[in-house]
């Protein structure tokens, strides 16, 4: 332990720590911008390039940056010298003066760190007007937008996207005042390595990235009389959307959000949670066909688009390892446009599936042109769960005080299966509860797979099935997925099946979710709050659920037959790595 | 060039390599001999060439560092022929004729390593030099 | 091998070579082949003399003889006069202006008088290219010495007693830095040199690597021994063509010889050199940027610590030095600490080298012992201001340092006297300014290098630094209030305080160091909208001088916007408002009717 004293307080802590760390232990409270410690990711932004956080640090000849200066034993700092607050006002008007000050129709305002700095220090002038920075946006992709006039290079997303996704599609280019997170040779986001996580987004400070606003397009359908209106919603977004409400975070707000969707003017309201249900039924019979016809192994999952796009990027030599099963979102694109289209008797094309999702990649995936059937997309729009709680405020929708209401049938039961797609582990054990039960011919009784469960970069676990021991992987983050596709190439290790997801924590930490500014507590309420979604469930095997049978038995025949494998799955592009 | 193996190998090396740079370093120093070969036609076409590359082959082989040997033109003495001027600070300048390959080589040996005159070939004593 | 009896030693430095001296080598060999004299004269090209002012040198050996200015077309002359008939060059010479005497000898020169020549030994005085010649000086003898009867603590304490300094500009004792590279346990360490040279003016390592790049590889496996560590890079910027090629012969020579490899001179001492090129970016001369940059990321500063010494290259202990740094160490070694601790001053031990550049007449480089006042360099080596206008500054320290005024002339220049003006040794440019230049403007061109060279990652470097340039435009533009002045300092100071490098923490400096002693000149910018030293085009007006107007109509005819009236022989008028201040007409006019104020 060190011993230091702040503010003539002291205080131990362990060896390693930083100022801010003490500060904190204190509840001393010393801004930051830049700074970002997400520790159970393993994403730690502490390139210290804000300097809002300096400090006067006794015997040191200038101002100390607390979030990357390790204590040591003895020191004597003090946060709140007229030094040290004239020197941070001072950077924040520096910052500030290179920003443009349209925060009233920021499409972050009110969640801005920068905004929200600039208030608590009470800046009203800045000393220092000049020349500011002005970059073409790039709105060149389906899922998000780089306004880099709002960009105040504190690197998070570069952090991010190389560090934590090993992705490393920004990167710092240009000098001085000419400095610029961009991409590989300037390029557009849209001809990148780029997977559109949005992880970037996710700890973006400001509002120079953003997700690709549907707003208007969503409302345009809803206005449009011609038009019939679906909406599904991840089983994410209900463990997220109550924050936006102010609502404890960790409130599964399900039936409130479907009357809410109600409310709003859609005509169907069902579940995405269906469609992994079906999702469930392919891939496990996929599964099951590769191990009792010696097809690839490991088989990996499949429902990420973020994830897919990376492997299609990063391993275009493995692209026969994932399952060719279409991500859940899509499958129930097609069902509407087939099968209850044909139920309901009405055009594929006057139908507009809109997706509630906790994911910015779903924007892109929607777009790829494999999956529309004849021009329609399976997918019309896709929203994230922040541009779904914006429309509510901006209808007037108030979440906590609604009712809870049940989802549309036939495509709104589904089970805890499905639910717990929305975080890290939840998909394989999903699969794992069927897989199970066809392969052994036996009842599952524990169907809580907990070693696939929580927040470990990578997972595994072997389950003894029919004598064999049957290896499963759960990785989370591309970092992570990186390293664990590494070792399978290397040989260095074997697996049956694995699960990848690109959000760290899986959907429930998606790019598209209400922000949480580094407080990673958050991320694990949202998953309590999805394996008590599947506890509740009475069902909690996606094979039990009685409309899916109901649907093999109507219009898809066998799972993995010849009609679900031309409507529910898919085939990979190799792409080039840059 | 071999590796070098040892650091005693270096040192070896490097005394071989010495008069590489031994003239720039005594440059300028104050008690440098300076010998000068008359090098006019009449010199050349009576061997002073030869007899300089023989007065500098004896320098190395002594392993002399604080010689300068220049050429110089005509000294007037056209039949005495090659000339040779040794200059030794402080004292007179000698000034030798008729001086064949081995009188060159005794030059060194005897004038410069010893201080001995070769009196038999001396044509002239410089009175610059006298004090 | 050929007996040599002379040698000419031609300068081949990079200031030489834009002035042919390349062209004159080859000029001489061919002279002496056509003369029959290749076997006993010996041309040498070697690295800078220093008097890059009046390039090409070319000096005669044994007879001591320093030749300037001397042109390709020089050297049929200098053979048939100097070496074959022993007449020197008399028109060749040196003329010392303070005495109007022609000077044969290069110590009786003031130039050399006063410097003492201990980094700088062997440039001028070997051919950088030829191993043997610097193995002649007790080349890699050091080297020897440290791998067969030292310690590496016994090497780093004899570094501790010399006192030596980091010659890159902040001064960190070496000695120190290498202990803490030591005592960090790792698999492997490296040892970096820091050739990144980026001072506006500044060519003092350039030369070492130029002259004698062997000094450098010898003293970098020396390090490696000391610190315990089997690989060096030399990290030098890609503008320096002469250094790489220099710097690359002499690592295939050394190599060749075993004296870079494995089993360095049978001692099991393993140590090899890679040369990175850097692409020219002031940052990298920091030591976290250069590492960064050195990874293959873009070049920009980390948060110390970790230091290097403890995380540098791939993580790994790293020791940074400069190139002048190096170049102490093998003669540290030869002569002792003790030997270097005496020269200079008690803080600031051994020599430093300055390359002289600005107002001055004698540019070139230089080598002095610390301690030495700047009036000595300034005056009596640099031979004074040109033209005999007014000396108003010196500059030292490049971007990071300041200006020191005729009042602190007599300043000893050494690490502490100066940082206490306000100014820094920094890597040795030396920049001399007269009564022609403008303290603001000056300070503004800093404040335009650093915003072009600052890597842009924290923000009061990045962002800083260009409102610190914005509001001196505004000052040269006459468009700026008292309040400038004083919001220059309040910014600067918190610029200073914030930074995140060494670059961002001293990049105020040139501004802060001329408003300290220039303030006047400062106000006279934003009190009388007047530039003193009629610099700042905005503050100038073109007038006639009636008296000495004689209507010639030269003005009229060069002024490109027209704004000159007046009939032949009578005397002319600028229409004020239509003046660009172009200067044509003052340039054009031979009566000097024509002023700028």
């Amino acid at each position: 332990m060190i011993n230091l004293i702040i503010n003539d307080i002291e205080v131990s802590v362990a060896s390693g720590s930083t100022i801010l760390d003490a500060a904190q232990k204190l509840n001393i409270k010393i801004p930051t911008l830049c700074h970002l410690d997400l520790h159970d990711l393993k994403m730690v932004n502490q390139v210290a390039s804000c300097r809002v956080c300096v400090v006067e640090v006794e015997g040191r000849r200038n101002l100390a940056p607390s979030c990357a200066t390790p204590v040591t034993e003895g020191m004597v700092v003090r946060t709140n010298t007229l030094r040290s607050v004239k020197a941070r006002r001072t950077v924040l008007e520096l910052l500030l003066s290179d920003h443009p000050k349209d925060c009233l129709i920021c499409s972050k305002s009110m969640e801005c760190n920068l905004q929200s700095l600039a208030s608590d220090l009470g800046i009203h002038s800045i000393c220092c007007e000049g020349e500011m920075s002005t970059y073409p946006i790039d709105n060149s992709s389906h899922a998000i937008v780089r306004n880099l006039d709002k960009c105040i290079l504190c690197r998070r997303c570069e952090t991010m996207c190389t560090n934590v996704q090993t992705v490393n599609v920004y990167s710092a280019v240009g000098r001085g005042f000419e400095t610029v997170v961009s991409t590989p040779f300037d390029l557009p986001l849209s001809e990148t390595a780029c997977t559109f996580c949005g992880q970037c987004v996710a700890v973006c400070p400001t509002g120079a990235l953003t997700e690709v606003n549907n707003r208007s397009k969503v409302w345009d359908a809803l206005r449009d009389p011609n038009k019939l209106v679906i909406i599904q919603t991840a089983p994410a977004v209900r463990t997220a959307l109550g924050e936006m409400f102010d609502m404890e975070v960790g409130t599964l707000v399900t039936g409130k959000m479907v009357t809410a969707l109600r409310n709003l003017g859609f005509d169907k309201v069902f579940d995405t949670n269906f469609a992994a249900d079906l999702t469930i039924m392919e891939e496990a019979s996929e599964l099951v066909h590769r191990i009792e016809h010696g097809g690839t192994v490991p088989m990996l999952t499949s429902c990420c688009p973020a994830w897919v796009k990376f492997i299609e990027h990063n391993f275009p030599d493995l692209l026969d390892i994932p399952s060719t099963c279409k991500s859940p979102h899509q499958m129930f694109g097609v069902i509407v446009k087939t099968y209850l289209a044909k139920k309901l008797n009405i055009l594929p094309a006057d139908i507009v599936l809109v997706s509630v999702m906790p994911c910015l990649a779903k924007k892109y995936e929607s777009a790829r042109p494999e999956l529309s059937n004849d021009d329609i997309p399976e997918v019309d729009i896709v929203i994230t769960t922040r541009e779904f709680g914006g429309m509510l405020k901006e209808a007037g929708i108030d979440l906590p005080i609604l009712k809870d209401e049940e989802f549309d049938n036939p495509l709104g039961e589904s089970t805890g299966a499905s639910i717990i797609f929305g975080a890290t582990g939840g998909v394989i054990e999903a699969a794992l509860r069927t897989a199970y039960e066809w392969l052994t011919k036996k009842t599952l009784k524990n169907v809580e797979f907990t070693a696939l469960r929580g927040m470990s970069g990578i997972k595994e676990a072997t389950i003894p099935i029919n004598g064999m021991d049957f290896k499963v992987g759960v990785a989370h983050g591309l970092g992570n997925a990186r390293r664990l596709l590494e070792s399978i190439r290397d040989g260095k290790s074997h697996y049956d099946a694995i699960e990848i997801m690109a959000c760290p924590g899986g959907c429930i930490g998606g790019g598209g979710q209400p922000y949480h500014n580094g407080d990673v507590e958050v991320l694990h309420k949202r998953m309590e709050a999805i394996y008590r979604e599947d506890r509740s469930k009475k069902i909690r095997k996606s094979h039990d659920n009685p409309y899916i049978k109901k649907l093999y038995d109507e219009f898809l025949g066998e799972p993995y037959g010849e009609k679900a494998h031309r409507l529910l799955h898919t085939h990979y592009t190799k792409r080039q790595k840059l | 060039m071999s590796k070098i193996k040892t650091f005693a190998e270096l040192q070896e090396i490097r005394k071989n390599l010495e008069n590489r740079i031994s003239l720039r370093k005594t440059a300028g120093s104050k008690d440098r001999i300076i010998v000068r070969v008359g090098m006019a036609t009449c010199g050349i076409a009576s061997g002073a060439r030869q007899t300089m590359m023989v007065i500098l082959d004896e320098l190395q082989n002594e392993h002399i560092e604080n010689v300068s040997v220049s050429q110089t033109g005509c000294l007037g003495f056209c039949d005495v022929e090659p000339i040779v001027e040794v200059i030794i600070p402080g004292k007179p300048s000698i000034l030798y004729g008729k001086v064949d390959e081995a009188l060159g080589r005794e030059i060194v040996t005897k004038h410069i390593m010893n201080g001995t005159l070769l009196e038999d070939i001396i044509v002239s004593r410089s009175f610059e030099t006298i004090k | 091998m050929p007996n040599y009896r002379m040698h000419l030693l031609v300068c081949g430095g990079t200031g030489c070579h834009a002035t042919k001296s390349n062209v004159l080598v080859n000029e001489l060999k061919r002279v002496l082949v056509e003369k029959g004299l290749e076997n006993e004269i010996q041309v040498v090209e070697t690295g800078c003399f220093g008097f890059c002012e009046k390039g090409p040198i070319v000096k005669v050996y044994p007879d001591n003889i320093f030749y300037i200015e001397v042109q390709p077309t020089d050297a049929l002359e200098i053979i048939e006069e100097h070496i074959i008939k022993g007449r020197k060059l008399e028109r060749l010479l040196f003329v010392e202006p303070s005495l109007n005497q022609k000077l044969e000898e290069q110590l009786d020169m003031p130039f050399y008088k006063k410097q003492l020549r201990v980094a700088l030994k062997n440039c001028g005085f070997i051919d950088p290219e030829d191993i043997d010649e610097y193995i002649a000086t007790e080349g890699y003898h050091a080297l020897g010495k440290v791998l067969t009867s030292m310690t590496p603590d016994a090497v780093i304490e004899e570094i501790k007693i010399s006192g030596l300094r980091g010659r890159g500009g902040g001064g960190f004792p070496t000695g120190l830095k290498w202990e803490f590279t030591k005592k960090s346990s790792a698999d492997q360490k490296y040892i970096v040199c820091n050739a990144d040279e980026g001072d506006p003016g500044a060519f003092m390592d350039r030369s070492i690597l130029e002259g004698d790049p062997h000094i450098v590889l010898e003293a970098m496996a020396i390090a490696g021994f000391a610190v315990g560590a089997s690989k060096g890079y030399i990290y030098i910027r890609a503008e320096y063509p002469l250094a790489i090629q220099r710097l690359s012969i002499a690592i295939e020579q050394a190599r060749d010889y075993g004296l870079l490899g494995n089993d360095i001179m049978g001692t099991g001492f393993d140590f090899d050199v890679e040369v990175d090129l850097g692409a020219g970016a002031f940052v990298c001369g920091e030591e976290t940027a250069l590492i960064k940059s050195i990874e293959g990321n873009r070049g920009e500063p980390l948060t110390k610590p970790p230091f290097p010494a403890q995380s540098g290259i791939w993580e790994k202990p790293t020791c940074v030095n400069n190139v002048e740094t190096f170049a102490n160490i093998p003669p540290i070694i030869n002569k002792g600490g003790l030997w270097f601790k005496q020269i200079g001053t008690e803080k600031s031990s051994g020599t430093k080298v300055f390359a002289l550049a600005g107002k001055i007449n004698n540019v070139g480089l230089v080598e002095v012992p610390m301690g030495t006042t700047m009036s000595d360099i300034v005056f009596d080596i640099g031979g004074g201001i040109r033209h005999d206008k007014q000396f108003k500054a010196v500059q030292t320290g490049g971007p990071s340092g300041g200006c020191i005024p005729y009042s602190q002339i007599d300043i000893p220049v050494d690490y502490d006297s100066l940082v206490s003006i306000g100014s820094m040794m920094g890597s040795g440019g030396l920049i001399v300014l007269d009564e022609d230049d403008c303290m603001v403007n000056i300070a503004k061109f800093y404040m335009e290098f650093i915003i072009d060279e600052s890597c842009g990652k924290c923000t009061p470097c990045r962002v800083g630094t260009k409102r610190l340039h914005e509001i001196l435009t505004k000052i040269t533009e006459g468009k700026a209030t008292e309040d400038c002045i004083n919001h220059l300092v309040e910014l600067s100071n918190t610029i200073k305080d914030t930074s995140l490098c060494g670059l961002g923490q001293t990049a105020p400096n040139p501004v802060l160091s001329t408003i300290k002693y220039f303030l006047d000149e400062y106000k006279a910018h934003v009190i009388d909208k007047h530039c003193p030293a009629s610099v700042c085009e905005a503050l100038l007006s073109y007038t006639v001088v009636s008296e000495n107007c004689i209507g010639c109509t030269a003005c009229l005819r060069s002024c490109p916007a027209n704004c000159i009236k007046g009939a032949p022989k009578e005397i002319h008028e600028i229409i004020q408002s239509d003046c660009i201040k172009c200067g044509a007409c003052f340039d054009i006019c031979r009566f000097e009717a024509i002023i700028k104020k």
